[in-house]
């Protein structure tokens, strides 16, 4: 693939739900190129999380297109072309860390050996090297979703989606597994697309961030994010950092983000 | 960056005696009923035919140990049998019901019915099925007894997956085989092993109340009404202990294979029960 490809298009992308006849997307365009880490952004209710599910195949859309590494999203799913992280771990407490870090590779039917030396690598990557005997309980909150993102990592696919990853965890936490999700970022050359209802993550994190409104969900507007690379922990400080997450916040509040937001959340 | 400190750490396992300890009010309390059991009731004058003293008790326990003993096997051989054939055919059902969801949802209100019907009623029925003399009209009652617990709790065990993990295995486009072996199963186990120390419980019942609408003379339930009829009642209660002591010890069988099914949980690791 060169390196421009679009690795995510999606053309006109409706999906409605029947009950309650709530629009949650309306006419997405949006394209995603290789490498890219877009973030999207938007209230509670905005779709945000139901366009993610649309790229993965999870959910399908009443009308529109979805190519993803250039085929129809339900064939890059059964090509395996994408991981997933979600809000909670979503890890089997029946497997161990290293079983967890493994299923995908069991289903690929990977053997034994090459599971084994692949999860070695995916718990360095995430600096969990020593911890793939214990069980997910025995690991904070910040450590499973380490774990999760290993999985979704040790296929290496071209696609990481992730759904509000860092949302239940406390500001510190966050703000550390932000540092490391870049280092991944930069070391696997992976393209992410990351759901969040924060500002400051999704300015520190992207290359650019999709604003998006509520009822019907769209995307308003795309914030290219010309920060430096590589971010570190003085990018937070830097006045252009404060630019762009003033800029996001007053898209967001254009679209009137703040009003619909409780109104949306009884329906989401 | 990562440290030993930061995964959240359990307490260890008790001491030997923490774990004296820990039973010991348990044991203080059985001592006490078993001596109320011997000296208190005679003393306020409750008298043999209501309850034998707990030693008279245990004498006939000895004298008759072989025949209670093979009674109580053959009982237990019942109820063995209804378990087993009871709680496999739930399992099975179970697992058909949660992959074909309508049919699950079709199906579901009857089965909570069902669950709530004292199937004990039918057991002259299957007498009249299976014949009064066989032990299959006493394994058929305790399969049914079984049968709707285990079914309606292993199926809510199946079915109760958050959506993000059916999202992630759909992620990885994993078929149903794949969905039932990685997730519904393994998450299924804690409800079903719930279920299966009712059953336990509910099996020896039905085994024991399908002797007593009649069954073979050698078999728990009838030595019971028998010894009663006769006024023996050190030797109807010597049988109740027996059952009792098969019945315990089927349930703790089932909680010894749930301890080890289930040494991934975090409930089974380190907590106490």
């Amino acid at each position: 693939m060169s390196h421009n490809a679009a690795v995510v298009t999606i053309r006109n992308v409706t999906k409605t739900f029947p009950r309650g006849r709530v629009t949650a997307l309306q006419e997405i365009d949006l394209e995603v190129a290789h490498g890219e880490f877009i973030s999207l952004i938007g209230p509670s209710g905005c779709g945000k999380s139901t366009l993610l599910r649309v790229i993965g195949d999870l959910v399908q859309p009443s009308s529109g297109d979805v190519l993803v590494n250039g085929k129809p999203a339900r064939q890059a799913r059964r090509d395996r072309d994408y991981g997933i992280v979600f809000q909670a771990a979503v890890l089997y407490d029946w497997r161990t860390i290293a079983k967890n870090i493994a299923l995908p590779l069991e289903l690929l039917g990977w053997n034994r050996s090459r599971r084994a030396k692949r999860v070695q690598e995916m718990l360095e990557l995430v600096e969990l090297t020593g911890f793939e005997s214990h069980h997910p309980w025995q690991l904070s909150g910040g450590m499973q979703q380490r774990v999760s993102i290993a999985r979704a990592l040790s296929f290496s696919p071209a696609l990481l989606l992730m759904d509000e990853p860092f949302g239940a965890l406390d500001e510190m936490t966050r703000e550390r597994l932000n540092m490391e999700l870049l280092r991944i970022w930069s070391e696997t050359g992976s393209t992410v697309i990351f759901v969040t209802h924060s500002i400051s993550e999704a300015v520190f994190l992207s290359t650019r961030v999709a604003v998006m409104s509520a009822r019907p969900g769209r995307i308003s507007a795309v914030v290219p994010v010309d920060l430096p690379q590589p971010r570190t922990a003085d990018t937070r400080e830097e006045p252009r950092f404060f630019e762009l997450v003033t800029e996001v916040r007053e898209r967001l509040h254009a679209v009137g983000a703040d009003k619909v937001v409780e109104e949306l959340e009884a329906l989401e | 960056m990562t440290t030993a400190a930061e995964a959240i750490s359990r307490p260890d396992r008790p001491s030997v005696g923490e774990r004296i300890l820990r039973w010991l009010p348990a044991v203080v309390v059985f001592a006490l009923g078993i001596a109320a059991w011997q000296w208190v009731l005679p003393w306020i004058g409750v008298e043999r035919f209501l309850l034998p003293p707990f030693s008279d008790v245990m004498t006939t326990l000895r004298d008759e140990r072989d025949l209670l003993l093979h009674a109580g096997w053959l009982t237990f051989k019942e109820a063995l049998g209804g378990f087993a054939i009871g709680s496999s055919l739930a399992v099975a059902f179970a697992l058909v019901l949660a992959r074909w969801r309508p049919l699950g949802n079709a199906l579901m209100p009857y089965l909570i019915a069902a669950n709530a019907i004292p199937i004990i009623a039918f057991a002259p029925i299957t007498n009249a099925w299976f014949g009064i003399l066989s032990p299959w009209s006493k394994i058929a009652i305790a399969a049914v007894l079984c049968f709707f617990p285990v079914l309606v709790n292993t199926l809510r065990g199946l079915t109760s997956v958050r959506p993000e993990s059916i999202e992630l295995m759909t992620s990885y486009a994993a078929g149903q085989v794949a969905l039932f072996r990685h997730v519904r199963i393994p998450s299924s186990l804690p409800f079903l092993f719930a279920a299966l120390k009712v059953a336990s419980v509910l099996a020896m019942i039905g085994a024991v109340v399908g002797d007593y609408f009649g069954g073979s003379t050698d078999s728990l339930g009838v030595k019971i009404l028998s010894s009663v009829s006769l006024a023996q009642y050190e030797t109807a209660w010597a049988a109740i202990v027996v059952a009792s002591l098969f019945g315990i010890g089927f349930y703790a069988a089932i909680a010894l294979v749930e301890r080890w099914a289930l040494r991934w949980h975090p409930a089974t690791r380190g907590a106490r029960e």
